[in-house]
Order: structure tokens, then C-alpha cells, then sequence
């Protein structure tokens, strides 16, 4: 990307054994200049540069450490090596209880949510009229869904006396409080991720408007109905947009913390079965304040970011479509 | 708009017009499903919100005894009570929460339009280094280094100020807007900077009269996602604001959540529906950025 930033200005003089004085007097003006940019951008990039070394990645190296530490803030701290990694898996169950109920909500809701905002986009993009009135209306829970409010909401939604049982009723279905059982809590969870599918559809709508409907046409013209359009055309050419809403929302997903937190009453109740991985990390960390092994859940964090964004980036080749190569 | 051309294809060339009237009847008749089906589902989408906000104006007894949409009997009773719940009135936590979002605009704009303007405009040694770790950090967690940013705060004697919450964003610490504007600054012509230029002018001025005037667009994405953001914002808020005369909004809700726990329904109702208008203020006048922004850069 920045390969495209050659500036339009003449560049210097052939590489001539002998130049002239003034050749030599430009040179110099023009190394000047350089030098005067330089130090003009990285004026400009003076709040960026503090915001590297204090805010992000200067706290990223000092968690790294932290975790090899058995800080708190309330005892010292001493170097413990890997003690802290060895505990996560061989002497904490909330600890894998935490990873197995996150990583269920990851791979549930996500495809789920990517499905609903796929099959909208593909609905909305047929040129129905009022596309902007329903894109808004759909959209909206992706602005609202991280938010307390609508945590609290969904307590009452799905809660004794909720709506969703209510609804049952309708049909003389007995319900229960969702919310209360460890076998449907996480579920309520993953309806809510699932209802925010709005912000992943209006990049699916963008991704089809690319494509020329020209395309169509020349298939159209050679036979090929809309299902075979569908499989030949849309799909190929929607597979980096897919690809990338999926990276996007796995990472995201991964980092859920308010509804969760909202919805269990900060405990992961009931039963640890709303118990996520970051909650959890922010229970060890601010509640019980041992932030050195906090810091080592946070990096695992990353270590499991980073592996499914390689993993996904390794096999976008087999499946994920550049048109231009 | 470029669909409207592709149904008009199906009607041409050698058919009569009967069999021309049934197809447009037939394809009408599918409309017709695709739009009921839309509004259906549209409808329970939105069901929850509008179940909320109508059930904040019954009489708490009704709440949940009644379930329909259209209250029997409205009352503003759940709004008076929900205001004074709290050991402050509601209006506090919404001043604490708009001192902390207005903050957090005002410097996202300017640190981030800085940065990207160097980015997108300028020479420098280690530019693509940069500029590859600052791309990096956008899908850096917060979780993973609240704790040592806890700490330095600490040692500062931030917590339970504002501060933690502001001065980052004055230091381009949301990347997302960063690189939204770099790709921004790079559709706009250069030829523009080259007159200035020739002009006399410098990188400050080309920046601030002629890059910034015409980033409006990207401004005011920025500006609103990063309203709605630190208006939602909760984690954050939650760690760095323990003392109850700071909490924002969504710390004040989740503490009437827990203190009157599940038997005042309808002021809390009636306070979240509040602290989401601002929210939906904001997603009527922008939906044009706001769509664009997801567009562009898949911000949430």
C-alpha cells in the first residue's frame, strides 16, 4: 500500500561521475527537504508515537513479562517462569471452563451470525425498494447489542417471565427462565451475538454492489439460471468479503465481555456456564487483583488470536477468490 | 438501482402480452413475499427494543403481566423513579458519560487526522514499519493490556479520573480511525497539495486548510463511532472508575441491576431506554457515514 507513495517530483540527476556545482547545490537542497519532511512527520506522529510506547504496545510487552511474574498489586512480585501458564491448564477448571464456554460461543454464533447477514444482504441486494429502510432496521443491534442496556434487556427477555416465554405460551409450550439454566444460558448469548449479524450484512452489501452486473447478463445470456449465477458468480466473488467478515467477527466474538458479564451478574452464573474468558480474566485481575496471572490469560488471548488469523489466512488459499491475480 | 435494468432484461424480445402480464404478475407476487417476509423478520428483530421502550411506560405491576406492545395505561412514574434510584440523580451518570464521550471525540479527531495525514502524505524513514504496526494494532484486545495501562495509571493517580479514558484517544490509540483516514486522505487528488505547495505552503497548512476541509466525510465517521463506542463502552469504564460519583452510564445501570437486583424492572427499563437515546440519535442523523464507515473498514 504504501509501495504507491512515489511523489511526482522529479527524482535526482543520472548517477554522473561528474557533476556540476550547482547539480551538487540541489542535491544538497533536496536531501534538506528530506530531512525537513521527515522530522514535520514525525512531529505529526508525536500523539501516535506516545500513545505506541504508553498505551498499547509499551503495555503489551510490559503484560508479557507480567505474566512470567506473580504480581498483585497488593504483594510484590517475583519471578515465577511459566508457573502461571502450567496453572491455567493443570490447576484451574474455571480456567478451562471459561476457554471451552467461549470457544463454544465463537464457533456457534459467528457462522450463524455471518449465515443471517449473507442471506439478507442477498435478499436486499435483488433491488427491493426501501433497501435503505431495512439495511437501518437491521443494522441497528449491531450499534446497540455491546451496550449494558441491552444486556439488561435480555435478562428479562429471556427470564422467567419474558418475553421468549411468553411467546411459548402463545402456543402451550411451558417455559423456564433461560437465563437460569446452565444448559440454555450460553444459548441466550449466542441468540444475542446472532442478532447483531447487521454490521457483518452491510459489508456483505457493499462486497455485491462490486460485482458488475454485467456478469449476470453475459451468464444470463449463456443460459446459466439464477442458481448457477448464484453458485458461479456471487459466491466466488463474495469469498474475500466472507473471509474477511470472518476474521473480523471471530476476533471480536473472542473478546466478548459486557454481555456476558451483564446477563450472569458478573459470576458467569449459572454454574460457571456464562463464565467467559474474559470475565474471568477480569476477575483474576480486578477482583482478586492477581494481574500477573491475568496477564498471562491475556496473552494466551493473543496467542489464540493470532493462531486463528494464520489459520484462516493459511487456508483462504484454498477457498477465498482474488479476482485480480 | 442496477437491479431495476436486470428485471427489465427478463421482459424482452418475442413474447405477447399475456404472457408478459402473467410473469410481471408472478414476479410481483414475489416481491410482494420477499417485502413480507423482510418486514416479518424486521419486526422480531426489533420486537425486544420496542417491548423495552413501551414496557418503561406501564405501571410496574403491568409489565409482565402484559405483554403487548400498546401499554393499556402510561405512566412516567418508572422515568421518576428510575432518575432518583441511585445515590445520584441519573443526570449525573449522563453528564460524567458525556464528559468522557465528547473527550474521547475531540481527541480521536485530532490525534488520529495527524497521524494519518503523515501516513497518507508524507516521506519518512521507517514509514512501512510504522505503518504495518499501526495496522497491527487495530486488532490488538484491550484485555491484554488493560492490566499494565492499570498499573501506570495507578502510579499517575488517574484512577477514578476521566483522564484514563480521554488522554489515550489524544494519542491515536484507536488505530481503526486512523487507517479510515489514511485511506481516506489517499482518494483525495494530489494535485491539490502541489498547488498549495507551489504556493509556499507547508505541510501544517496543507493539512489543516485544504486535507482537513475535505476529510469531512471520514471526520464524521470518526466522530460518530467513536460517540457510540465510548458511549457503550463498559470494561474499561468499569475498571478505572470504581468510586460511584464517577460511574457512566452503562457502570450506574449495572449497579441499579445489582442493588435493586430483579424488583424495579420498569425504572430500569425506563433508564436504559434512556441511555440508548443518544445512541439512536446519533444512527438517525449519521446512518450515511455510519454505513459508509462499515463499508469501508468493517468497523462494528
Amino acid at each position: 500500500m504504501t509501495g504507491a507513495q512515489v511523489r511526482p517530483r522529479p527524482e535526482g540527476a543520472p548517477p554522473d561521475s561528474r557533476r556540476s556545482a550547482s547539480a551538487q547545490e540541489a542535491d544538497r537542497a533536496r536531501r534538506r527537504r528530506r530531512r525537513r519532511e521527515a522530522l514535520t512527520a514525525y512531529l505529526f506522529l508525536a500523539p501516535w508515537f506516545g500513545g505506541l510506547l504508553f498505551i498499547t504496545a509499551g503495555p503489551l510487552l510490559a503484560s508479557l513479562y507480567l505474566s512470567f511474574t506473580d504480581y498483585s498489586l497488593i504483594g510484590g512480585s517475583d519471578w515465577i517462569g511459566l508457573s502461571n501458564y502450567t496453572r491455567m491448564f493443570t490447576d484451574d477448571p474455571r480456567f478451562l471452563k471459561a476457554l471451552q464456554n467461549t470457544t463454544i460461543y465463537v464457533f456457534v454464533s459467528v457462522p450463524l451470525q455471518l449465515a443471517f447477514a449473507l442471506l439478507l444482504a442477498l435478499l436486499l441486494d435483488r433491488g427491493v425498494r426501501g433497501l435503505a429502510i431495512y439495511r437501518s432496521v437491521y443494522y441497528l443491534p449491531s450499534l446497540l447489542g455491546s451496550s449494558v442496556a441491552i444486556a439488561i434487556l435480555w435478562r428479562k427477555v429471556f427470564g422467567d417471565d419474558g418475553l421468549v416465554n411468553h411467546f411459548l405460551g402463545l402456543f402451550g409450550v411451558d417455559g423456564r427462565s433461560w437465563i437460569g439454566d446452565p444448559s440454555t444460558a450460553l444459548g441466550t448469548l449466542i441468540v444475542l451475538n446472532v442478532w447483531t449479524f447487521g454490521s457483518p450484512m452491510v459489508i456483505f452489501l457493499a462486497g455485491l454492489r462490486q460485482i458488475p452486473a454485467s456478469y449476470y447478463e453475459a451468464a444470463g445470456i449463456d443460459g446459466a439460471g439464477r442458481v448457477r449465477q448464484f453458485f458461479h458468480i456471487t459466491v466466488p466473488l463474495l469469498t474475500p468479503i466472507i473471509f474477511f467478515n470472518l476474521i473480523l467477527q471471530l476476533i471480536g466474538a473472542f473478546q466478548s465481555f459486557t454481555q456476558a458479564f451483564v446477563v450472569s451478574g458478573g459470576n458467569g452464573s449459572p454454574s460457571d456456564s456464562t463464565l467467559f474468558y474474559t470475565m474471568y480474566m477480569y476477575t483474576k485481575g480486578f477482583n482478586s487483583f492477581e494481574m500477573g496471572y491475568a496477564s498471562a490469560m491475556a496473552w494466551f488471548l493473543v496467542v489464540i488470536i493470532a493462531c486463528l488469523t494464520a489459520l484462516n489466512f493459511l487456508m483462504s488459499k484454498y477457498w477465498v477468490f482474488y479476482s485480480d491475480n | 438501482m442496477t437491479t431495476e435494468v436486470k428485471t427489465d432484461s427478463t421482459t424482452r424480445a418475442g413474447l405477447n402480452d399475456t404472457v408478459l402480464a402473467r410473469a410481471l404478475l408472478a414476479l410481483r407476487g414475489k416481491k410482494l413475499l420477499i417485502h413480507l417476509g423482510l418486514i416479518l423478520f424486521g419486526l422480531v428483530m426489533l420486537y425486544p427494543l420496542l417491548w423495552m421502550i413501551s414496557s418503561s411506560l406501564k405501571p410496574e405491576g403491568l409489565i409482565f403481566r402484559e405483554q403487548g406492545l400498546i401499554p393499556t395505561s402510561v405512566t412516567g412514574q418508572n422515568f421518576a423513579d428510575g432518575w432518583n434510584a441511585l445515590s445520584s440523580p441519573f443526570s449525573h451518570y449522563l453528564l460524567n458519560s458525556l464528559i468522557i464521550t465528547g473527550g474521547a471525540v475531540l481527541g480521536n479527531l485530532t490525534a488520529c487526522s495527524l497521524a494519518a495525514y503523515a501516513f497518507a502524505r508524507m516521506e519518512f524513514p521507517l514509514k512501512r514499519f510504522w505503518f504495518a504496526l499501526m495496522l497491527g494494532s487495530i486488532m490488538l484486545p484491550l484485555q491484554v493490556v488493560i492490566v499494565p495501562q492499570y498499573i501506570l495509571f495507578k502510579q499517575l493517580d488517574w484512577i477514578n479520573t476521566f483522564y484514563p479514558l480521554i488522554v489515550p484517544k489524544f494519542l491515536a490509540t484507536d488505530a481503526f480511525f486512523v487507517f479510515l483516514m489514511v485511506q481516506f486522505i489517499r482518494t483525495l487528488p494530489r494535485d491539490l497539495d502541489e498547488a498549495a505547495r507551489i504556493d509556499g505552503a507547508g505541510h501544517w497548512r496543507i493539512f489543516s486548510r485544504i486535507i482537513i476541509p475535505l476529510s469531512l466525510p471520514a471526520l464524521a465517521t470518526t466522530a460518530i463511532f467513536t460517540f457510540i463506542w465510548t458511549w457503550n463502552d463498559f470494561l474499561s469504564q468499569l475498571i478505572f472508575l470504581t468510586d460511584p460519583d464517577k460511574h457512566t452510564v452503562p457502570v450506574a445501570l449495572r449497579t441499579f441491576l445489582d442493588s435493586t437486583g430483579q424488583s424495579a424492572w420498569g425504572p430500569m427499563f425506563a433508564m436504559s431506554v434512556l441511555s440508548l437515546g443518544p445512541i439512536f440519535g446519533f444512527f438517525l442523523a449519521g446512518q450515511k457515514y455510519l454505513v459508509r464507515g462499515v463499508a469501508i473498514t468493517g468497523l462494528k
